[in-house]
C-alpha cells in the first residue's frame, strides 16, 4: 500500500533535517516538534476558520446573508478583525477572585482539548502516538477539561459563575457515561481500542455508522452535550446565568475558552469521522483529502444542531441522559454482542 | 486611549507607532460587539436590525453578547428611569475599555415623552458618556444601523469629531 501525502511530506522534511544535522536521535525530537506544531496550527486555523463558518452558517440559516463587509464581500477578514479587537481589550481581574486559579483555568482548558489530538489518525501513518489503549486516553483526557470550567466558575467570586461551573461539571459527567458505552460497540467490533486498527477494521468490513446506527446517534447527542453546543449549551446560558463559567472573562482570555471550544468542535468531529465514517478512507482522492471532507461534514452537522434546536432545560437534560440514553447505549452493548457471537457462530 | 498617547513626549521622534494604532483602529472599529441590554420598545427595533430584514451581522456587529465584560458597546434602547439609572451605569462600568455608548431613541437623548417626568432620566448624557446620538421614536432599523457606521468613523478617524466640535464651538 502506497504512503498518504501527509507521511510523504514528513518523509521529505525528515530527509532535509538528516542532511542538515544528521544525528539521527536529533533528526527523532525535532520531527516530533515538528508534528506537534502541525497540530497546534491546525487547532489555531480551525478556531479563526470556524467563527467565521459559524456567522456564515448562522446567517444562511436565518435567511441572513452574514459578515460581507470587512476584507472583500465575502466578509474573510472579519475573524482577524475580532481576534485583533480581542486581543486590544483592557484585561479586567474581578476583585476578591482567586487570582491563581482565575488565571490559570483558561490555559488549562486548552491543555486537553490540544492533547487528544495526538491520538487522532488524519491520514495512513499520520498519528502522532497510536498506542494500543487509544480510545481509552483520549476519552480520559477529554474528561479533564470538566475541571477548569469549575475552577474558573468557583474562582471568578460570582454567582452566576458559580452556577454556570456547577451546570458544567454536571452536564459533562453526565454525558460522558453514555458516551462511553456507545463507543463500547465500536471497540468490540474492532476487538482493539487502537485508534488505527479501527480505522483498518472499516477499511476491511464497512463504516461502523451503518453496523452501530443507535451507537452513532448516542455518540452524536453526547458529543453536543460534551462540546457545550445547543440545545446542550446550559453552560452560557445566557437568559439564565448570564455567561456561565466565563461571566467574569474579557479579551484574551474568554479568547482562550472560545478556541478551546472551537478546538473541541473540531476534535469531536475527527473523533466522529474515525469511529464512525471510515476516518481517511475513500476512492480515488488521497486520504488526507477524505478526512478533512468528512470532519467538514460533521462540523456543518455540529452547526446545523446548533442553529435549529432550541435550548432544553437543565433537568430535562440531565433526565434525559440518565434515563434514556444510558440505558440506549447498554442495549446496544447487548444487541452487539449477540451479533458478534452469531455472525461467529454462523460463518 | 490612543497607541500613540501611551508613547513619552521626548521619545515621539525616536518612536512609529502609527501602524499599529492604525490596525488597532480598523480592527475595533469593525468588531463592535453590543452588550443585549434593551430598556424599552426600541430595543425591539435593535432585535429586528440583527433579524433577516435588516442583518447587521453584515457589517460584523450581530455578536450581542450577554455579559458585559465581552461586549464593546452599551446601545441604551429606551426609556431609562432614575430606578434603572444605577444598574445601566453598573453595566457601563463592568465593560472593559475601549467602550461606546450609543443612545438610541428620543428617550434617551432627551427624556421624550417624558422629559417633565420625575421619574426619567432627562437624557442619558447625564449619567453616561454618549458617542452617537440616534434620533427617532423609536429610530428605524436603518437608523441603528447608519448611527453604528456612525460610530465605526469615529472610532476610524477620531480628529474628524475634534473638527466638528470646533466648527460648532466656533458657530
Amino acid at each position: 500500500m502506497h504512503n498518504g501525502i501527509l507521511l510523504t511530506a514528513a518523509g521529505w522534511i525528515r530527509d532535509i533535517l538528516t542532511f542538515l544535522f544528521g544525528n539521527e536521535l536529533l533528526v527523532n525530537i525535532l520531527m516530533t516538534l515538528v508534528g506537534i506544531g502541525a497540530i497546534i496550527s491546525v487547532i489555531l486555523t480551525s478556531a479563526i476558520v470556524f467563527t467565521y463558518a459559524e456567522r456564515k452558517v448562522c446567517a444562511f440559516m436565518q435567511v441572513r446573508i452574514g459578515p460581507n463587509r470587512v476584507g472583500g464581500r465575502f466578509g474573510l477578514l472579519q475573524p482577524v478583525a475580532d481576534m485583533l479587537k480581542l486581543m486590544s481589550k483592557e484585561d479586567i481581574i474581578p476583585n476578591g477572585c482567586d487570582r491563581v486559579v482565575w488565571s490559570l483555568s483558561p490555559m488549562l482548558l486548552f491543555v486537553p482539548s490540544a492533547l487528544i489530538y495526538s491520538f487522532f489518525p488524519f491520514d495512513d501513518g499520520a498519528i502522532l502516538a497510536d498506542v494500543n489503549v487509544g480510545l481509552f486516553l483520549l476519552l480520559a483526557i477529554s474528561s479533564q477539561a470538566v475541571l477548569p470550567f469549575l475552577m474558573g466558575g468557583y474562582a471568578s467570586n460570582s454567582k452566576y459563575a458559580m452556577i454556570g461551573g456547577m451546570r458544567t461539571v454536571a452536564q459533562m459527567l453526565s454525558y460522558e457515561a453514555p458516551m462511553a458505552f456507545s463507543l463500547i460497540g465500536v471497540v468490540m467490533l474492532t476487538g482493539s481500542m487502537k485508534m488505527s486498527a479501527i480505522v483498518e477494521a472499516q477499511a476491511t468490513h464497512t463504516w461502523f455508522v451503518l453496523l452501530q446506527p443507535i451507537a452513532f446517534v448516542i455518540y452524536l447527542i453526547t458529543a453536543t452535550a460534551e462540546t457545550n453546543r445547543t440545545p446542550f449549551d446550559l453552560v452560557e446560558d445566557e437568559s439564565e446565568i448570564v455567561a456561565g463559567p466565563f461571566t467574569e472573562y474579557s479579551g484574551m482570555r474568554w479568547a482562550l475558552f472560545f478556541l478551546a471550544e472551537y478546538a473541541n468542535l473540531l476534535s469531536i468531529s475527527i473523533l466522529t469521522t474515525t469511529l464512525f465514517l471510515g476516518g481517511w478512507h475513500g476512492p480515488v482522492l488521497p486520504g488526507a483529502v477524505w478526512f478533512w471532507l468528512k470532519v467538514l461534514v460533521m462540523i456543518f452537522v455540529f452547526m446545523w444542531f446548533r442553529w435549529t434546536f432550541p435550548r432544553t432545560r437543565i433537568d430535562q437534560m440531565l433526565s434525559f441522559s440518565w434515563k434514556v440514553l444510558l440505558p440506549l447505549a447498554l442495549v446496544n452493548m447487548l444487541l452487539t454482542g449477540v451479533g458478534i457471537y452469531l455472525y461467529q457462530s454462523l460463518c | 486611549m490612543e497607541v500613540v498617547d501611551l508613547v513619552p513626549p521626548e521619545l515621539k521622534n525616536n518612536v512609529v507607532v502609527t501602524s499599529v494604532d492604525a490596525l488597532f483602529k480598523w480592527a475595533r472599529s469593525n468588531s463592535i460587539w453590543p452588550l443585549s441590554s434593551g430598556l424599552a420598545c426600541c430595543a425591539i427595533e435593535m432585535m429586528s436590525t440583527a433579524a433577516a430584514r435588516f442583518d447587521l451581522a453584515r457589517f460584523g456587529y450581530e455578536v450581542f453578547r450577554p455579559c458585559p465584560r465581552q461586549s464593546d458597546l452599551l446601545i441604551v434602547a429606551g426609556t431609562l428611569t432614575w430606578k434603572m439609572a444605577p444598574p445601566l451605569i453598573r453595566l457601563y462600568e463592568e465593560m472593559p475599555e475601549p467602550k461606546y455608548v450609543i443612545a438610541m431613541g428620543s428617550c434617551a437623548i432627551a427624556g421624550g415623552p417624558f422629559a417633565d417626568s420625575y421619574s426619567v432620566v432627562p437624557g442619558i448624557d447625564e449619567v453616561l458618556p454618549v458617542d452617537v446620538y440616534i434620533p427617532g421614536c423609536p429610530p428605524r432599523p436603518e437608523a441603528l444601523i447608519d448611527g453604528m457606521l456612525k460610530l465605526r468613523e469615529k472610532i476610524q478617524h477620531p480628529e474628524r469629531v475634534e473638527k466638528t466640535k470646533e466648527q460648532v464651538a466656533n458657530g
